[in-house]
């Protein structure tokens, strides 16, 4: 998990990102509800950004305080991202910034013009399941599902980190990610899977 | 037909729901004109509040309406029965704890509401607050769920003066908050006297109804739909005070209103398991066959309401012990009420108990296993009932063998594992399992499909899987032409799903109904007309639940590694096995008997919730000091399930198993310390400090 304040000086920016990009480019397609909150974006404050969120240009009005996480959620429809905590303790928010997973309760919508977000919406292709969602539903990676979209989203961004995998690697790397329903041994027997296999 | 059905491990049906983001869950309903609430918690735990001043508040962008006692609308908080809770809907000035709400804010969006929370200036006159377990009044319940709260059976007190060896120990445990991942929240709408609700619950007719008394209305014009529910644990079993406030929200601004409870609130007043103090007192003859126990329990309940953790009900139901005794208390302190977690009085009960066990073990110098089995209980004790079914002795003997439990050398600190010290323990796990009133709709379509509709809820136990594996293995049909629908107080009433009986009790009617409609279709020639068959069917429990004593039970062996010089605790290994009667569904279950496990783990080494002894304020509410498991805290759980037909349990077969797995894994992972380190903790949770001694 990417640390606050590495986040802020996120300076490298990992030649993944391309790949990932072109990878959830055809995300495009697939465009959930749109249901944005006009009286909220319409203070003296809110300033136009635009954003890439799975592979689709999003321009949106929000003012500097407004999280990326409330900005996927509230204002682009995009609930599929948690909010477990809203302080960075949780995981249940996480999404890839240019590759990387970082909680997206951290840190605000208006930094991220220009960035590459991947939510969980966009990790499926063309109504196709990635092999991390495959392997959760096989491993039964979670019970409730709440933590899941940042479980899923984590896990696929460690695959493309290119780290060697194995069962105490994957509990330190997944760890940025609570689970209260206790189903952390399935989640690791689903990266272990993943990993073999995408 | 495809897959075999009921015990299949079929992947959950909304799976693929899961993993895309796709499930819905409350916070994420959107309804057109909504406006967001925050509530503003107290800031003190005891006394009034002198004046408030919400001019800045008011004046704050976006804000439409600051509720306070001032203006809240008038309602009804009182507890319309005994196991309801008292609310704190803003009705008078009073602050009996910490984080009481004392505010809703309104505004056009969650920024706004969340900042101008901040605004209000809010002026208390402080009282001391009760923070003291020790000195604090405390009093007996008059019961405990229904049962007496102090009861006993011979004469344990004569038993226990002439036994031959005698254990006399105290035990305590931490108040532990719930924490789910997915913090309470509802969306609250009003169409003229008509209210429908979101909310995540664990039980949408108990919300219905408690709806209905706080505003005087009939529970015919509340709606309740819970979505997907993201974790509970007892915890939405009781509809707390916020899911008013949003009602009384939405009616004072003519809007529907959006309330979520933040991190930080989930230690205000949606409950938490009370922290408790046990005394266990064992008397036993040399052989190390019981002769007496005794249980007194200290647990910590609000000045106002009552809950009663129910510890000692673990021990009386236990083994085979001719005298016993057990008694409940309750200090009063300026806290919110606790409720029921996870195997609510066993997983804290068997913590105590079983540490005493291992306690009485070492002092005759037998196998803590032995000792076990030289009590096992053929009936159920205290009531002479019975069993429906218990396979304990399995569950001890599998999980001992998987454990290599053989391998243990007595003597504590006797083991390592390269320089850190090893540690094996071994509990028992029990767990009550009940059934009660359920009622479902069976519809057949004539293309084949048949829908089982249900108001119960889905938090992660499985429901829309199992139930369509029951009924598709009645009907003779493929398990994908079964869909479940649940989630509404417009479908037929189902109850708390909380209790391990969820299970006994929708698996039953939906036996009934399935059964039903197998010969209804088979009476019509196995057609089925153009217009479909549909039938509400009721199921309520029979001679059966009076005349068996119905209880899940399990083996619990943990294996820790303690090191000398630092006191870390790691849970390398655990063997569960347990005695579940019938499984539904192989994949599920393990995972629900895996989560129990964890949640013992977690007792045992990270979770208290702090108050400071001066304020009763809570210091480390949120995730980063109240400790939950992370995922590198949790080794590979091996879980055995015993199987075996349970015909008078339920017409499903099936014991609840939500809870059974949380039972005794605290005191195996315990007695696993003891016997790696020889530092007897006998106050949770473990940590490293304790054992540096």
């Amino acid at each position: 998990m990417l640390s606050r304040r590495r986040f802020f000086f996120r300076a490298a920016i990992s030649t993944l990102a391309a790949e990932v990009a072109l990878h959830f480019r055809a995300a495009a397609q697939r465009l959930p509800t749109v249901r944005p909150n006009d009286a909220a974006a319409g203070t003296s404050a809110a300033r136009a950004i635009t954003i890439n969120v799975n592979g689709v240009e999003r321009t949106m009005r929000v003012e500097p305080r407004v999280t990326l996480l409330d900005a996927l959620r509230d204002r682009l429809g995009l609930t599929g991202t948690k909010k477990g905590c809203d302080q960075g303790t949780c995981g249940a928010c996480t999404v890839m910034v240019n590759g990387r997973r970082i909680d997206s309760c951290l840190t605000l919508a208006v930094m991220h013009t220009g960035d590459r977000i991947v939510t969980v919406e966009g990790i499926a292709q063309n109504g196709s399941l990635h092999p991390v969602q495959r392997a959760f539903i096989t491993h039964d990676g979670f019970q409730c599902g709440f933590c899941t979209p940042g479980q899923i989203v984590s896990a696929v961004a460690l695959l493309n980190e290119g780290k060697r995998l194995d069962r105490d690697t994957i509990r330190t790397e997944m760890s940025g990610n609570l689970c209260r329903c206790g189903c952390y041994p399935h989640i690791v027997d689903a990266v272990l899977e993943a990993a073999g296999t995408s | 037909m495809s897959q075999p059905l009921v015990g299949a491990p079929h992947d959950r049906v909304e799976g693929p729901e899961k993993v895309t983001g796709e499930a819905r869950y409350t916070a994420d309903v959107v309804i057109e004109g909504l406006v967001h609430a925050a509530v503003v918690p107290s800031g003190i735990a005891n006394g009034r509040i002198v004046a408030v001043d919400d001019s800045e508040a008011r004046a704050a962008p976006g804000v439409i309406e600051v509720m306070t006692h001032h203006n809240a609308p008038r309602v009804s908080a009182a507890k319309p029965a005994d196991s309801d809770s008292l609310l704190f809907l803003l009705q008078n000035d009073r602050i009996e704890f910490d984080r009481q709400p004392i505010a809703v804010v309104i505004a056009q969006s969650l920024e706004e509401a969340t900042y101008a929370a901040q605004l209000l200036h809010v002026r208390y006159e402080a009282d001391h607050p009760e923070t003291n377990f020790d000195a604090a009044p405390r009093y007996v319940p008059k019961e405990i769920f229904g049962e007496p709260a102090t009861h006993q059976r011979g004469d344990p007190e004569k038993a226990f003066a002439t036994a031959p060896v005698r254990i006399e120990q105290t035990y305590r445990t931490p108040t532990e908050h719930h924490n789910p991942m997915e913090t309470h929240g509802t969306v609250a709408q009003w169409n003229g006297e008509h209210l429908t609700l979101h909310d995540s619950s664990q039980w949408a007719f108990g919300v219905q109804r408690r709806i209905a008394k706080v505003f005087g209305i009939d529970a015919e014009q509340v709606r309740v739909i819970v979505p997907y529910v993201g974790g509970a644990f007892g915890s939405k079993g009781q509809m707390w005070s916020h899911v008013a406030l949003a009602a009384m929200a939405a009616k004072l601004v003519g809007r529907p209103v959006k309330l979520i409870v933040t991190r930080p609130q989930m230690f205000g007043w949606v409950g938490h398991r009370p922290q408790t103090e046990q005394r266990v007192a064992l008397g036993a003859q040399r052989d190390g066959r019981l002769v007496c126990v005794t249980h007194d329990v200290l647990s910590e309940t609000s000045v106002s309401d009552e809950f009663v953790e129910p510890c000692a009900v673990f021990s009386r139901d236990l083994y085979a012990v001719e005298n016993y005794g057990m008694s409940h208390a309750l200090p009063r302190l300026n806290i919110s009420k606790p409720t029921y977690q996870r195997g609510p009085g066993e997983s804290t009960g068997s913590f105590a108990m079983e540490s005493a066990m291992d306690e009485l073990a070492y002092e005759i110098d037998i196998d803590p296993l032995e000792l076990r089995l030289r009590n096992y209980s053929e009936r159920q004790p205290d009531s002479g009932k019975p069993y429906s079914s218990k396979q304990l002795r399995q569950c001890y003997a599998r999980a001992a063998e998987r454990f290599d439990w053989g391998r243990r050398v007595p003597q504590p600190r006797s083991m390592n594992e390269g320089r850190l010290l090893l540690g094996l323990g071994m509990a028992t796990a029990s767990r009550n399992t009940h059934r009660t009133a359920a009622k479902v709709r069976i519809r057949a379509n004539s293309d084949g499909t048949v829908v089982v509709a249900c108001g119960t809820i889905e938090q992660g136990c499985g429901s829309p899987t199992v139930y369509a594996q029951l009924a598709s293995e009645i009907l003779e049909i493929p398990f994908e032409r079964v869909r479940f629908e649940f989630g509404d107080t417009n479908l037929p009433e189902a109850p708390l799903a909380a209790g391990s009986q969820t299970s006994g009790s929708v698996g039953s009617v939906v036996v009934k109904a399935a059964t039903w409609l197998r010969d209804k279709i088979a009476d019509l020639g196995g057609t089925i007309p153009p217009n479909g068959i549909v039938l509400d069917v009721a199921d309520e429990p029979g001679e059966n639940d009076e005349s068996y004593a119905t209880q899940a039970f399990g083996a619990q062996f943990a294996q820790v590694v303690v090191d000398p010089d630092t006191g870390e605790v790691r849970v390398v290994r655990f063997v569960g096995a347990f005695d579940g009667g019938r499984i539904l569904n192989a994949k599920t279950a393990n995972s629900q008997f895996v989560g129990g496990i964890v949640w013992g783990i977690s007792m045992a080494l990270f979770e208290k919730t702090r108050y400071d002894a001066r304020t009763a304020r809570i210091m480390n509410a949120n995730l980063s000091d109240y400790l939950v498991p992370t995922n590198a805290d949790i080794p590979n759980p091996e879980v055995i399930a015993i199987e075996a037909d349970d015909p008078h349990i339920n017409p499903a077969h099936v014991k609840g198993i939500g809870e059974v797995g949380i039972t005794g894994a605290a005191a195996a992972v315990a007695n696993a310390v003891y016997h790696a380190t020889g530092v007897r903790v006998r106050d949770l949770p473990i940590t490293p400090d304790k054992l540096l001694v």
